[in-house]
C-alpha cells in the first residue's frame, strides 16, 4: 500500500515536471525572456557603473549583492547545523 | 597513514594551490574565479595538507577555533561592507551610488566593495570547508577511540 502511494506520487511529480519543462520557451529564440534589456544593460554598462572587468562579479557582487548575502548566509547556517549535529556525540 | 611520497609532493604543491587560490580571490573583479571558486582552492589545499600528515599538523597551522572566528568573521565582512553603504547615504550593499571610488577599471585596486567582498566571502567559503572537514575527522577519530 505504502510503496503503491510512493510510485504515485512520483509518477504525479515527474507529470507535473515534463509539463513544466515543455511550458518552456525554444532555446535560443531571439523573443525569449533571456534577451530582453537586462543583459543587454550589464554587458553595455557594468563596466562602468560597477568598475569590475569581470562582468559576473560585477553582477553577483554588485547588482544582485543581497542573493550573494544570501548565500553567505547558507554556507553560515549548513557550519551552524553540521557542528551542532556532530559536537552533539 | 604515512607514505613519504604523498608527503614530500604536497609539501612541495600546497604552497603553489594556496598562492593560486590568492590569485584567484584577489583577482575576483578582473579575471574568471572570484570569492566562492578562491576560497574552495584554498580551503582544499588545507584540507589536502592535513590529509597527507595528519589531522595534529594540520590543526597546528589552522586551528579549530581560528577557523571558526574566520567563518564568522567572513560574513561580518560582507555585512559590515553593505552596513558602511547605508552610513554614506545610499542603498543597502551600494557601491557607486554611495560615492565609494571606483577606480580605472583594469587596477587590482579598483571596483570599490566588490574587492572587499570578494575577499570576505574568499575567508568564508575557505573556513567553512576546513571546519567541515576538521568537524567530520574528529568524529571519525572519536567513535575509532570507542570501539
Amino acid at each position: 500500500m505504502r510503496r503503491l502511494l510512493t510510485f504515485f506520487l512520483l509518477v504525479l511529480i515527474a507529470l507535473a515536471l515534463t509539463v513544466t519543462v515543455l511550458e518552456m520557451p525554444t532555446f535560443g529564440e531571439a523573443g525569449n525572456p533571456t534577451n530582453n534589456e537586462v543583459p543587454q544593460r550589464y554587458l553595455e554598462q557594468s563596466i562602468e557603473e560597477t568598475g569590475a572587468l569581470n562582468v559576473i562579479a560585477g553582477i553577483i557582487i554588485d547588482y544582485r549583492g543581497f542573493d550573494t548575502l544570501g548565500e553567505a548566509t547558507v554556507l553560515f547556517v549548513a557550519i551552524a547545523a553540521a557542528l551542532s549535529t556532530l559536537k552533539a556525540h | 597513514m604515512e607514505d613519504l611520497i604523498v608527503r614530500y609532493v604536497s609539501r612541495i604543491v600546497v604552497p603553489f594551490v594556496q598562492l593560486f587560490g590568492l590569485y584567484v580571490v584577489f583577482h575576483g573583479h578582473l579575471s574568471p574565479g572570484g570569492g566562492f571558486s578562491g576560497g574552495a582552492i584554498i580551503g582544499a589545499s588545507m584540507i589536502l595538507y592535513a590529509l597527507s600528515f595528519n589531522l595534529a599538523a594540520g590543526t597546528k597551522k589552522v586551528s579549530h577555533d581560528l577557523s571558526l572566528i574566520l567563518e564568522s568573521s567572513g560574513g561580518l565582512i560582507y555585512a559590515g561592507v553593505g552596513l558602511a553603504a547605508i552610513f554614506l547615504g545610499a542603498n543597502f550593499l551600494g557601491n557607486k551610488v554611495a560615492g565609494i571610488p571606483l577606480g580605472t577599471p583594469g587596477n587590482l585596486f579598483s571596483s570599490g566593495t566588490i574587492m572587499i567582498i570578494t575577499l570576505g566571502v574568499g575567508i568564508k567559503v575557505a573556513s567553512t570547508m576546513i571546519t567541515l572537514f576538521y568537524s567530520l575527522i574528529e568524529g571519525e577519530q572519536k567513535t575509532d577511540e570507542h570501539c
